[in-house]
């Protein structure tokens, strides 16, 4: 991700139009182009965010959302509106980040960039709490970076989005066993590497 | 029983996805060892969770990329159907063509038949 770029953390409004969406959803579906692009102005910045978590660089990102979009737009009448658009729209989006990683890694072997410091804008009631909080958050953002990017995948699809284990595993195209595999080493990862104080306490009988 | 039986299954515990068994339960209770490693993991996860509802704002044009890309694509796929449709009504009046001329070419066979073995 380049340095000069600046990210910064919108705020974001629970009650963001989840109905609206749904009904734009069930528009586009019947071939409303409109429709569709309003939803893509609705929800392309949560599916950057997450292509951004995914690929590690703001490039890559950008290609993942738009090939997203792009898949969406040509498979929108099979969305048949039993999950959340958002969720339909994150695993096309996780399943195109993949795509994308894995031609990557063919081709280039390259390591992906850890992702920019990010500012929350979010003011807090305890200013402590959101110091610590915050401190916690650039820790944690650090260090999912640094994870390798298949362990990444997982635990952004399965701990940030709340994907079942099926759902992540078949969006990177691996097996349930692989994922749940991939999910221990990443999250086990984490935490080491977040407070690495523990692995010197000895295992004790209890 | 020891730290190193339970520690492999403490993140997904702490995820809530598994229940330990009576015994390493147990030990999690009587182990502060354990007990921090459940609470690191549960901060993290917690954490982590909470960047959900983080939106990241991407350089200016990614939205009009996104949207000249699906407008190229309908555009595409409009002149592809109209192709398709030009194609189809091609190849259908070719064959209304090719099964009126074979049912031209079988009835003036059989009249020419029928005349020669009249004249014979």
């Amino acid at each position: 991700m380049p340095a000069e770029t600046a990210l910064r953390l919108l705020p974001v409004n629970s009650s963001d139009g989840g109905e609206q969406i749904s009904d734009l959803a069930e528009a586009a579906r019947n071939g409303d182009r409109g429709a569709f692009d309003d939803l893509v102005a609705m929800t392309y910045r949560g599916n950057y965010t997450l292509a951004l978590r995914l690929t590690g660089n703001e490039e890559d990102a950008r290609d993942v959302t738009q090939e997203a979009y792009l898949r969406a737009y040509r498979s929108i009448e099979s969305f048949r509106g039993d999950a959340h658009f958002s969720t339909w729209m994150y695993r096309i989006t996780a399943n195109c980040a993949s795509t994308h990683l894995g031609r990557r890694w063919r081709h280039r072997h390259e390591s992906l960039a850890a992702a920019d410091e990010v500012v929350d804008l979010r003011p807090d009631s305890d200013p402590n709490a959101c110091v610590e909080a915050l401190e916690l958050r650039g820790r944690v953002a650090d260090a999912l970076a640094g994870l390798p990017p298949k362990l990444r995948a997982v635990i952004v699809l399965r701990d940030i989005y709340e994907l079942p284990h099926d759902a992540v595993a078949e969006e990177l195209g691996i097996s349930s066993s692989a994922a749940k595999v991939r999910l221990h080493r990443a999250r086990n990862q984490l935490r080491s590497k977040l407070f690495p104080d523990l692995g010197e306490v000895e295992s004790r009988e209890v | 029983m020891k730290c190193d039986q339970v520690a492999d299954h403490l993140e997904a515990v702490a995820a809530g996805e598994v229940i330990l068994p009576l015994e390493s339960r147990r030990h999690v209770e009587g182990c502060l060892r354990c007990q921090a490693e459940m609470i690191q993991h549960r901060r993290v996860l917690r954490t982590m969770r909470s960047f959900r509802s983080d939106l990241l704002e991407p350089a200016d044009g990614l939205l009009p990329e996104i949207l000249s890309t699906i407008e190229e694509a309908g555009e595409r796929h409009a002149v592809r159907s109209l192709l398709h449709r030009h194609r189809s009504a091609y190849l259908a009046g070719l064959a209304v063509a090719c099964a009126a001329g074979a049912a031209g070419a079988i009835i003036l066979a059989t009249r020419s038949r029928r005349t020669r073995s009249l004249a014979g």
